[in-house]
């Protein structure tokens, strides 16, 4: 047998391509981690750029409220629609304004609003870090005495924690909002009695615990885009795999971390 | 010449994914003279300047600026060292979301705390240095030539009165007379400001230009130093290869 042929024999053993598997993931988790230290460092450790997070706010915030308040808008009246037909079945359509809030406000309005910042957000930054890198102006930043973990990333990832919660107060309104305008126009439901039973329900940890995942899910979102951005490599086309990375591995790890803050959150 | 050199490069060994790239690389600078670096794609002349830069770390061997150990600095003590440097990176690097005086004020208004007003007059005063209008001061980089943008990189690298100039292929993608232009500028600031300078080319016209001394790096080490006139004097066989463009001959090519 020839030397690649027992190449191939190697890297063909199922045990061996576990453990590198497992040793990959290992190391992807260790460089994130590591990542997201230095970034939270720089957040919290002048010198600081006020002028880059203020930017930074408007781009991750005020321009995506309209992608969220649509969407919010669109999945309330739906969720309405579902619970509606389903709650039928059980005699329970009358449980509709308070299902939709309590789901709008614990899980869809963080989560909705999260996956379109992983969309919007996750992969503009990632495009953007990514090509400074590739065009050397991360290198000629530090070359210029800035830390870009300060300049670039720490601004980022505090502005995505400031801002989803606060895009996920208006996803609340607005979806609930959306279910309010199905139940009276469409399914004749009546105004005063749909407001009264939703907002009496409602108990102020479940819009609490849906605003603390959403600064998790904030700090997810920002932090992918930044890390895939800033070791993208080769080129273009290494930015374009940088931005695909970002959305895919923000995405999955908002549901990750959803459920195991909804985990943390129901067994407190 | 002084007896310690202003930068110095001592047994520096680099290799990418096992394959070396810098094998025991000694180069020093003398401090006011102006190095070229020349050699081959893959030689390792931009991971030299990079080292240098504190861009990279070198796996063995140390980096010296006057005689002090500046390899694996953390990053504070990096950032002072950074604010002694000035580079003019190949494609000018500059910030594409910012105005072109802010690229130039950058280190003014970001590290050294300068208001954005004096900032913006100094950096005014730097982009004239480099015969830029104060027209163009508020334009963004996507909206200049590629030689305009390369003299704001210059403007850029020699505001904050640095001790080296680097300058990363300074005159590639120019046409000729844009890159005489850049190489008459580039030794008019260096001796403005009396430093020391290191470029990397494969440029041979402005090797020549800029250049108190000249080294060729081929496979991670110098293989010959010399002035400029002697580079169409010599008869080393590496240098005359390079020179003279053959693709036969001593010096490695890369793979």
């Amino acid at each position: 047998m020839t030397v690649s042929g027992r190449a191939v024999v190697a890297r063909g053993n199922p045990v061996r391509i576990l453990g590198r598997l497992v040793l990959a993931a290992l190391r992807q988790v260790g460089a994130v981690t590591t990542f997201c230290g230095r970034g939270l460092a720089a957040a919290v450790s002048p010198p600081w750029f006020p002028a880059q997070l203020l930017r930074q706010l408007a781009a991750i915030g005020y321009f995506s409220l309209p992608v969220v308040g649509l969407t919010a808008a669109f999945t309330g009246a739906a969720l309405a629609l579902n619970i509606y037909t389903g709650g039928g079945r059980l005699n329970a359509e009358q449980a509709m304004p308070q299902i939709v809030a309590l789901g709008i406000t614990r899980e869809l309005g963080p989560v909705l609003a999260a996956l379109m910042l992983a969309g919007r957000v996750s992969a503009a930054i990632a495009a953007e870090i990514g090509a400074m890198r590739a065009t050397e102006q991360i290198d000629a930043m530090q070359t210029l005495s800035t830390d870009p973990f300060r300049y670039l990333v720490a601004p980022r990832l505090v502005a995505g924690v400031i801002v989803l919660p606060l895009l996920t107060a208006v996803a609340d309104i607005i979806g609930v909002a959306g279910g309010w305008l199905v139940a009276t126009r469409v399914l004749d439901f009546n105004p005063t009695v749909y407001t009264r039973n939703a907002l009496n329900f409602l108990e102020p940890w479940d819009v609490g615990s849906g605003l603390v995942k959403a600064a998790a899910f904030g700090l997810i979102v920002t932090l992918m885009g930044c890390y895939h951005g800033y070791n993208a490599k080769g080129g273009a086309r290494g930015v374009g795999r940088a931005t695909t990375h970002a959305v895919v591995s923000a995405s999955v790890l908002v549901f990750a971390a959803d459920y195991l803050l909804t985990s943390m959150f129901t067994h407190a | 010449m002084s007896a310690q050199p202003k930068l110095a490069w001592q047994e520096v060994h680099k290799r990418f994914e096992g394959a070396p790239v810098l094998d025991g690389l000694d180069l020093s600078v003398p401090a006011g003279r102006s190095l070229v670096i020349i050699g081959g794609s893959g030689q390792g002349k931009s991971v030299t300047l990079k080292l240098a830069l504190g861009l990279m770390q070198p796996d063995a061997g140390r980096i010296l600026l006057d005689g002090e150990d500046i390899t694996g600095l953390p990053g504070p003590a990096k950032r002072r060292l950074s604010s002694r440097f000035g580079v003019l990176f190949q494609g000018a690097a500059l910030f594409d979301s910012l105005r072109v005086w802010e690229n130039v004020a950058f280190r003014l208004i970001n590290a050294d705390g300068t208001p954005r007003g004096p900032a913006r007059e100094r950096a005014v005063e730097a982009m004239a240095r480099v015969r830029l209008d104060a027209s163009v001061a508020d334009l963004y980089p996507g909206e200049l030539s590629g030689g305009m943008q390369k003299r704001v990189g210059l403007a850029r690298a020699v505001v904050a009165t640095p001790e080296i100039l680097f300058f990363d292929e300074p005159t590639t993608g120019l046409d000729p007379i844009t890159a005489a232009a850049i190489n008459a500028l580039i030794i008019e600031q260096v001796r403005r400001l009396g430093c020391t300078a290191v470029s990397i080319t494969h440029d041979l016209a402005s090797a020549r230009t800029i250049g108190d001394e000249i080294v060729l790096l081929n496979a991670g080490r110098i293989v010959w130093r010399g002035g400029p006139d002697e580079l169409d004097t010599t008869d080393d066989p590496q240098v005359r290869q390079f020179v003279d463009g053959r693709a036969d001959g001593p010096l490695t090519r890369p793979g």
